[in-house]
This record gives C-alpha cells, structure tokens and sequence, in this order.
C-alpha cells in the first residue's frame, strides 16, 4: 500500500499557515466534553497534555515514572536548536529547515520538517514566558551557542541542563493545569495496551505499577509521546525505563512502525568499564568543539599511557579524513569513524573500545581555566565515572546508542494510520530522517506538544462525538484479559534465567548485528538469533515477585518481551534497506572511502511496517518522499 | 571487594519492614552504586529470594528518581552526588552499609527503598509556575534579563526533585525543594508578578503534605546532590515578609 | 492571623521574638556588670529600674509576651517537625548542623526552667528568703542591697551550679538561635551566612563569658562583700 502522509500541497512557506487555517475547529464549549489521554510526560507529552489543557480539553496524561518530571528529556544537556538569526550570521527558517533536511541524508518529509523550523522561533518565546532560565549575555538578551553539523549559532541553552529546564517548563506548565482541574496525572502506570474499536484508537490499558491492577481509560483520542527505542541495545544513553512498549502495543494493534532501522549512535559516550555496566553516560557533543580525536597509529602503542605516545605517532583520524569540519562532523560520521579505529584494533582502554578525546591543545591555546569553564562540570562528571582527571590526561570516549529516528508512522497532523492515535516526539518517526541533528530532539518533542498536536486533534476531535465509546464497551475488557494473559504467562515461565540476562543478551545480538555498521549477513544472523532468544525467554525466564503489587521484575519482563517481538521488524527493516544513510550504515553500500551511499532511485521513501502476527513477516508500506525545496544531495563534510 | 549489606526490607506500605543482611560479592570498584544492587538483586533472584525494590531511571544524575539513605546519608558519602553516579571506589571492601528509604510522613514506602514522592508534586502544582498560556507570549528578547539574575535562578533551578533535602532534614521539611522553586521565579520578571500568592500557596501545600518547617540545620544543602544552596531558603522568606506587606 | 499558621510565618514570630529577646539579654548583661563597679554599681542600677514604676510592669508584660509567643510557637514548631517523620531512620549521620540547633527544643525548655527559677529566686525571693533583699538591711544609702544577696547566693555553689549550668544552654541555644534568626528574617545570603554563623557563635559566648563571670567571680572570691 501507498501512505499518504497528507501534507498541505503549494508553497512551503505558507503550507503550515495555510493548513491550520483548513482544519476544523472544536467550539470551546464543547471542548470540556472531549476526553484526551495522553501516554507519556516527557516534552512532547508533557507539553501536549499541559496545552491540551489549557484548550479546555479534559486530559489524563500518564507515565511510568513516579513523577511528570523525570521523563528522560531531562538528559539532554547541549540546548535547543531556534531559527531566531539573533547572531546576524545568516540563520533563517529556510536554512534551519534545510540543516535538518540535510542532516536527516534527506529522509524525511519536507512539510514536517518546514513546520518544525517554522514553530522553533515560539517554542524559545514560549519557555522564556515560563521561566525558563536560558543562558543570557551581559546584555541581558537571550546567549546563542553552535553546535554540531551546523554552521550558525542557533543552540540556545541553559547550562549543561537544557532538556531538564525545558521538561521542567512544560511539568510546571502542566502542573498549573492540574490545579486548574483540566489535567490529572496518573505517575506510575504503564500502558500495555491500546484499545481499538472499529479501528479507531479509543484508549488504553494500563498496569498500576504500584497496586498492580489493571486499569481501562477511555479517551476520544489516544496521544502517544513514549519515546524511543534504542534501549534494545542494552547499553545505551537511554534511561533504565525507556522501553518500545506503548509504541510496539499500538503497532501490534494496527499502527504502523516507520523506518525503524534508524537509529542514532553518539560519538562521545563515556566507554564501558566492565559487564556490571548498566547503562552508558553521554556526554555533550559540545566536548567536540574542544578536544581532538585520536588513538594511536600503531596498535602496538595501544596499551602505553596516551602521555607516552609521541605527537607523530598518533591518529587524528577525524581531522585526518575531514579536513573541513573535522572533530564537528556530524554524530554519524564520528560515531561509525570511532568504530573503523576499534575494527582496526587501534582502540585504548579495557576492552580496547575507546579512542581518545584530548584536550591538552586547547589547554595549551587557551588555559586550563577556560577550558574548566566550558567544560568544567562534563570533567567532573567523566572523573565521578572513570576515576580519570581529563585535565592531565585525553579522556576516552566510545560511541553509544542514543536516539532513535524511527518510530510509529504519522501523517502531517502527527496521527497514525490508525484514526484516533496521535504520536509524538521521539515516538514518532516524522522530521529527523536517518539521523537527527544535535539539538534538534528538544525543538521537535516541543514544537509537536505545544504547536502542532493542539490544532491538529481538534481537527481530529471536530469529526468525532465525545465520550461515544467508554471503558464500558466490550473491547476494554477484552484487552484487559489480553494483558492479563501475558502477565501471567510471564510469571507462570518460572525458569532459571534473570529478566536481565535476557536483555544482555538481546543487546549483544543488535549491537553487533543491527548496531553501527550493518551486513546483510549481519542482519540475516540477527533474524536467526532473535527468535531463538525469544522462544528461550518464553520458556527459561525467571519472574520473581507477585502480580499484585509493586514488581520491577515484571515490568522489565514485560518490556523485554516487547523488545524481543520490536527487534525483529528493525532487523528485517536494515535488511530491506539496501542504501546506506544516516545512522543506517550497511557495509556493501559505501563509496571506496568508506562513505555512506545513498540510493535515491529506490529507496527515497519512508518504510512503514504493518505487524501481520506472531511469526508472521511484517508486511512493508511506502510513503514515497518528495523534494520539491530542496535539491537531493550527497551529504558531504568534508 | 566484598560487602556487607543491611537493607530495609518492607513489603508494601502496611507492612512494618525491617533491615535484612545481605553479601555482595566481588564488587567492581567501577561499577556505580546502583550497579552494585543490581548484581546483588541477579544473587538474590538465584537463590529465589525477592530481589530489593528501589526507583532509578535516568542512572545519570539528572531526573531524580533514585535515592536512598546510605549509611545515614542521603545518596551516600559523596558531596553532591545522586545514588546512582555513586561509584563503588567510594568505599572498601569490607564495609558495612545500611540502606534504608527516605523517611518521611509525607514521603509514605511503596515498597523496600521506593517512596512515594507525590507529595512534591503537589507543592509545585500549588504555584510553581507562570501562568502562561501557550501563544503569543511575546518576543523572547523583548524581556531583558541580567546575567546574575538568569544564573541565580538557573542555580535555583538545578534542583531534581529527588527528595534527598527533605530525607536529610532532622524536621522533614521540604523548605530547600520548595524555595527552589520560587526563588527561581521571584527572581525573573516573568515569575515576580505572581511572587506573592506563589510562596504563600506553595509554603501552605508544604505543611498541609506533612512535612516539617525549616529550622535552619542546612543539612538540606549539605545533603543535595545539586548543591542546592539555602540561600534561596532565606530569599523565600524574604519573598514571604514581601508578600507580607502587600 | 494567616501568619500565625503558616510555616515561615510562625518562623518569623520565633525569629523577631528571638532577636527581642537576645536584645533582652545583651541589656540584661549590661545591667548585672556593674556588679564588677562594687556594691555601688549594681544597687544604683537595681534603684533605677524600680523608679521607673508603671513601665517596669509595662516591659515584663511586653517581654513576657515575647517569652510565652517563642515558646509556644517553639514547641508547636517543634511537635510538628517530629511528626513530619514518624519512622525515625536506624543510622543517620547529620553533616551540616550543630548540636546546639539539634538540642533547641531541649535547652529552650531548661531556659524556661531556669527563668522559672531565676524569678522565684531573685525577683519573688521565693527560693533562699533569708539571703533576699527583704531580708537584708539597706545598704549605705539606703537602698536596697541587691549586690549583697548576689554575693551570698553565688557564693552558695549549688545556686552558682544551676546559673553557670543554665548558662551553658543559653550559649548552645544562642549558638544556633543566632544565625538562625537572621536567615529567617531572609537577610543572609551564600556569602554572609558562613560569618553571621561566627559572629553567632561568638556572641553566644560573650554573653555566655559574661553571664558565667559574675558567679565565678564570687565563688573565686574576687568579689566579695
């Protein structure tokens, strides 16, 4: 079948204006009758059930956190990317929505992502309104900073904490509306499922993660903003909940996941120390701005102290193969660059999986101070972490997953091919293409909960009665059974091997086969050992605990149970892509210098995946790309 | 190295609860602190006893969600360090540590070392916002703000939620999380205008949540892992004597 | 009334109530060190307050006021800081605070007990009748001889004991009370609270050394009648 991600046709420039002009309106009066269940309360989430609110629509907004503040947006450090041209250095809307069209290898959607440059402007007059507290000069006006792959200064920031102060606007935002009485919160709940009827999303079942009961809310419209997936990975920057959950239950109950396989690895991650390692620690790209990469040119040398190897024996590979953007070049670029060095057997450090970040020419051109100052408390953080003063010596760094580009598939107004289910943020697959740029993800999850998803749900909602279908209808309960099944069915196991183990030992299979760089024999290997593992979790996992109450157990169970299921279209989703771009690198399609090739003749279009059943092949959907505003390109930094 | 665990076991918020002892064995100094329960809870499940419930999310510092008193300290003995970036090289082998939940009136046990915390929430929903809607809020650079003012609420504003100041606190007062809040606002033109209702409401949900008033021990600041400093607990009230006035 | 039931509001009456009271005490000290001058120094002293008439009796019934609003509010501070943990932790090591703001609630109540006493025995004569001023022969000039019924007591060690052992919770609640009230009334900022806590704990004992002076004076016998 051929998508239609409905985008307004004529100029680009006026598409959104005019769009929001086209869509119906609901009557104030009415709106209060409208029930939205919003899934999720990091920014996308957080900022859609707080401005949904404020409509004067009636809104539950759920998360699996204890608290609407601690979604994993808070992590984010760099800043958030705005088309305000403050600098006078030549940004605009246009050259903001072209970055992100480049820098995405030209795998997204033109409109989507014209409207997401277009609303970046509000999105810093809306924080500043809220208190945010970004970084200022003397002056008093608002401090801009540049950031990787861009080359304006366009990041605005507050400190090393941006995702946290922009979370934290939309929570207090949010907070506001749940004293006004138009928001209630539900912390600690998990979705475990999407409720369907006459496929319209309608809402949703959900485990109280602190009784252990199961829950039925019905919404006339179910928003999903549960973040990405790349904790199948195991070991990624992600936080320890961060799950494909909600996204996998709504594409098993119809949704279509989109282009999957693109996946973003962050070059400057701090490298794993051992296998007790649980998660990794990013740290901000800004570090590049500074510090130089290298690792040795003899692998001999790999195993001296970094102090002890001569300046003409060392690698600075980056600078080396990019002479123009060097250690700046884009996440994909530096990551897969890091990975040839290790491949290459000349990686530092325990595992030899690390190369070096070093800071000693920029100490010696501008003084340890200002060095401490800009980078001051990444140091300290890399010190907690490593035990290692990156002051006296270079600090090591490895690249980690960190983002995932794909995501259930939307049209224009950020709904999916299921009427009813809107998705937002990470969780949606719409603006960054095959690879995100930095500073980007703040701008989307913001600009889609507080600018996109409050016309276009009441667009949706003008065509819908309220309150039609509720958790009396027979679908509520059936669902409930189904979770209930699957709950059960994890607990019943009872076998010998930890819920942890199996997640290890699935984010070995993908890092190695579906990670940064990818085979089709990778790939084919990756699809023998996911339902291998699998079938074993299904007969040899151990859940401990009970049912009825509070259980970590089975909520990672139950998470990695969806990931095991999720692993396989990703997979099968790398495999069909015979192109390299972006973050999704197959190692037969690159130039002789070891670039990545794209092949715009066949594969210029958005893959969205439809789950056909358990064992069953995903059945594969196109929505074909168009580029009417910008000239498809090679991406080159060099 | 080797450990001696004393955890606070309590199954469910009616139990009673009491310390357990456990092993942990061949800890990494490398690993963090969270790590270290971890591979305790893969030796618990082994030899099917109930591995040890705590919340943690982010494992970076920064969202909150973990903590637990270690040895009589919140988030253990490292100055402004959250649980979870706690590394094992912090201690020797051969330690004792005794684990045990915030322990609060307003902060009630789930369960083992997790708390409910929703009682912070409902300080911020008290006023600790601007009442912006979202819209045209006006040019960002329309409003000057100076430097020292926009780092002395970012400073302000550092504050994770986690809970660790009330846990620390001999009265169990929530008074630094709080102050956070509208010391941050009180301090940026768009926050001032609605200074006063702010820290009367959020104070009065403060007390009416159980929690203690501030007596100025400042273990609160010593205790935050942000550094969170209780200069914003004096700014509160002269914020409050403001409000006073009006 | 809001005030009266709001949490820094209470704060604030415990802080301007303290700071009153310290102020009491610092005059109070002025006062009884004129014993050093010699009989002569504190009888005039003790002549001019009492011609004062009406307004003595105006400023006990302010200071009592004062006295009887920081102790209410102390301890029903206090009683709801305990609850506000009810559970109490089986370790807690306490890094940043003193034992004087730890034992507040503790020494508050001796002062009051001290003062109980301190009233009885110098202002009621109640305790010891027979080394009080009524009991006494004027002095010289023919005023009362409060400078003899303080030699005769102090130089009895059980009533010094009680004073010097009051004294010393009064320099523990001061210790804290201090700065404490400072950052109360929201005048301290990151820079000034490290030296308001100095000059807290220094002005804690100057009216500690003072206070303690005069009975340690007496039992050493350097002063004498």
């Amino acid at each position: 079948m051929i998508l239609d991600g409905k985008c307004p046709t004529g100029p680009i420039e006026k598409s959104w204006d005019k769009h929001r002009f086209d869509m119906k309106l609901v009557n104030p009066a009415n709106k209060r009758k409208f029930k939205v269940l919003v899934v999720g309360t990091g920014l996308a989430g957080g900022a859609a059930a707080a401005t949904l609110g404020e409509l004067g629509y009636k809104v539950e907004a759920f998360c699996y956190q204890d608290s609407a503040r601690r979604a994993h947006s808070i992590a984010a450090q760099g800043g958030i990317n705005a088309a305000k041209n403050y600098h006078n250095d030549g940004d605009s809307v246009y050259r903001l929505f072209y970055d992100t069209i480049k820098g995405g290898d030209f795998r997204a959607r033109e409109a989507d992502v014209w409207r997401l440059a277009q609303v970046s402007n509000n999105i810093i007059d809306q924080c500043v309104a809220q208190g945010v507290p970004f970084a200022r000069e003397y002056s008093g006006l608002l401090a801009n900073r540049s950031f990787g792959g861009a080359q304006v200064s366009r990041t605005f920031y507050a400190r090393g904490q941006t995702g946290q102060q922009l979370l934290l606007g939309a929570y207090q935002a949010l907070s506001r509306q749940v004293k006004a009485g138009t928001v209630t919160l539900r912390p600690r709940t998990e979705m475990l499922d999407l409720v369907v009827v006459d496929g319209v999303a309608k809402g949703i079942t959900v485990r109280n993660l602190v009784t252990g009961e199961l829950e039925s809310y019905w919404g006339d419209a179910v928003v999903l903003a549960t973040g990405g997936y790349v904790n199948v990975f195991y070991l990624s920057t992600n936080a320890m909940g961060c799950s494909v959950t909600a996204a996998w239950k709504a594409s098993k109950k119809g949704a279509y996941m989109a282009n999957p396989c693109y996946t973003q690895i962050h070059p400057t991650c701090i490298p794993q120390s051992g296998d007790h390692q649980s998660k990794l620690t990013l740290m901000s790209e800004s570090l590049r701005n500074d510090g130089r990469c290298w690792v040795p040119k003899r692998k001999e040398d790999c195993d001296k102290p970094a102090g002890e190897i001569a300046e003409e024996d060392r690698d600075y590979y980056l600078e080396r193969k990019y002479p123009s953007f060097g250690n700046l070049a884009p996440r994909d670029i530096a990551s897969r660059a890091a990975k040839e060095q290790c491949d290459d057997e000349r990686g530092v450090g325990p595992g030899k999986r690390g190369v070096y970040l070093d800071y000693q020419s920029a100490i010696d051109r501008v003084g340890e101070d200002t060095i401490r100052e800009r980078y001051g408390n990444l140091f300290d953080m890399y010190e907690k972490i490593t035990d290692e003063n990156a002051y006296k010596q270079p600090m090591r760094i490895y690249p980690a997953p960190h983002y995932s580009m794909g995501g259930l598939w939307v049209d224009y107004n950020c709904m999916s091919n299921v009427p009813g289910l809107f998705v937002l943020g990470e969780a949606n697959f719409s603006v960054h293409g095959a690879n995100r740029l930095g500073a980007s993800a703040l701008m989307q999850g913001l600009a889609d909960g507080y600018f996109v998803i409050p016309y276009t749900i009441g667009n949706y909602l003008a065509t819908v009665k309220p309150g039609e279908i509720t958790t009396e209808h027979a679908e509520f309960a059936k669902s409930r059974e189904e979770v209930q099944g699957r709950i059960d069915k994890l607990m019943n196991v009872n076998g010998k091997r930890s819920v942890s183990s199996f997640a290890r030992a699935l984010g070995k299979i993908m890092w190695e086969n579906v990670g940064m760089a990818r085979s089709e024999e990778s790939l084919k290997e990756a699809l023998q050992e996911i339902p291998k593992l699998r079938e074993e979790f299904w007969q040899n996992v151990k859940v401990t605990g009970e049912k009825g109450q509070r259980n970590g157990q089975l909520e990672d169970a139950g998470r990695v149970a969806d990931f095991l299921e999720f692993a396989e279209v990703m997979t099968t989703d790398a495999l069909h892509r015979n192109e390299s771009c972006g973050g999704h690198f197959r190692t037969e399609y690159q130039t002789d210098d070891g670039e990545a090739m794209r092949d715009d003749e066949n594969f210029c279009y958005v893959a969205a995946w439809e789950y056909k059943g358990e064992g069953k092949a995903p059945e594969l959907h196109k929505e074909p790309l168009k580029f009417e505003n910008v000239k498809l390109a090679i991406r080159s930094y060099k | 190295m080797d450990l001696t665990l004393y955890v606070w076991r309590q199954n469910g918020p009616e139990d009673k609860g009491k310390l357990e002892q456990y092993e942990a064995k061949n800890v990494s100094p490398d690993s963090s602190f969270l790590e270290m329960l971890d591979e305790v809870n893969e030796e618990l499940i082994h030899s099917g006893i109930e591995p040890i419930e705590f919340d943690n999310d982010c494992r970076e510092g920064i969202c909150g969600t973990c903590g637990c008193v270690v040895n009589g300290i919140p988030h253990g003995p490292q100055e402004k360090t959250t649980a979870c970036q706690l590394h094992m090289r912090q201690f020797s082998d051969g330690d004792s540590l005794t684990l045990e939940p915030w322990r609060a009136k307003a902060f009630p046990v789930i369960k083992d070392l997790a708390v409910d915390r929703t009682a912070l929430d409902n300080i911020i929903q008290a006023g600790g916002y601007t009442s912006a809607y979202t819209g045209e809020v006006g040019e960002a650079n329309q409003t000057l703000i100076s430097k020292p003012n926009a780092d002395y609420a970012m400073d302000a504003a550092e504050c994770i939620g986690c809970g660790a100041c009330v846990a620390a606190c001999p009265n169990g007062s929530a008074m630094l999380f709080t102050s956070a809040k509208i010391a941050q606002m009180a301090v940026l033109p768009q926050g001032e205008i609605e200074a006063a209702e702010r820290v009367n409401n959020m104070t009065e949900a403060m007390l009416n949540a159980g929690f203690g008033n501030c007596t100025n021990h400042y273990e609160c600041e010593a205790a935050c892992p942000k550094g969170v400093s209780v200069k914003f607990i004096a700014k509160t009230n002269r914020e409050y004597v403001k409000a006073l006035a009006k | 009334m809001q005030m009266l039931q709001s949490s820094i509001g209470r704060k604030l009456v415990m802080a301007v109530t303290g700071l009153c009271l310290v102020g009491f005490i610092i005059v109070h000290l002025l006062g009884n060190s004129s014993i050093f001058i010699g009989a002569d120094g504190i009888n005039a002293y003790a002549e001019h307050l009492h011609a004062l008439g009406p307004i003595v009796w105006i400023f006990r019934i302010v200071l009592l006021t004062i006295f009887g609003l920081h102790i209410f509010f102390g301890i029903q501070l206090t009683l709801e800081n305990r609850a506000a943990r009810p559970i109490d932790y089986n370790q807690k090591k306490n890094i940043r605070t003193s034992f004087g703001a730890e034992t507040m609630i503790y020494t508050g109540l001796a002062i009051l007990a001290f003062a109980v006493y301190h009233l009885f025995h110098f202002t009621m004569h109640l305790t010891n009748p027979e080394i009080s001023v009524g009991a006494l022969p004027l002095d010289a000039l023919g005023r009362n001889d409060v400078f003899t019924m303080m030699v005769l007591s102090f130089q009895k060690f059980f009533i010094s004991l009680i004073y010097m052992g009051a004294m010393v919770t009064l320099l523990l609640h001061l210790s804290h009370g201090v700065q404490s009230l400072f950052q109360t009334l929201g005048l301290l900022s990151s820079n000034t609270l490290p030296t308001m806590e100095k000059i807290g704990r220094a002005a804690a004992i100057v009216v500690f050394v003072g206070f303690v002076s005069i009975p340690v004076s007496i039992l050493l016998g350097l002063i004498k009648v």
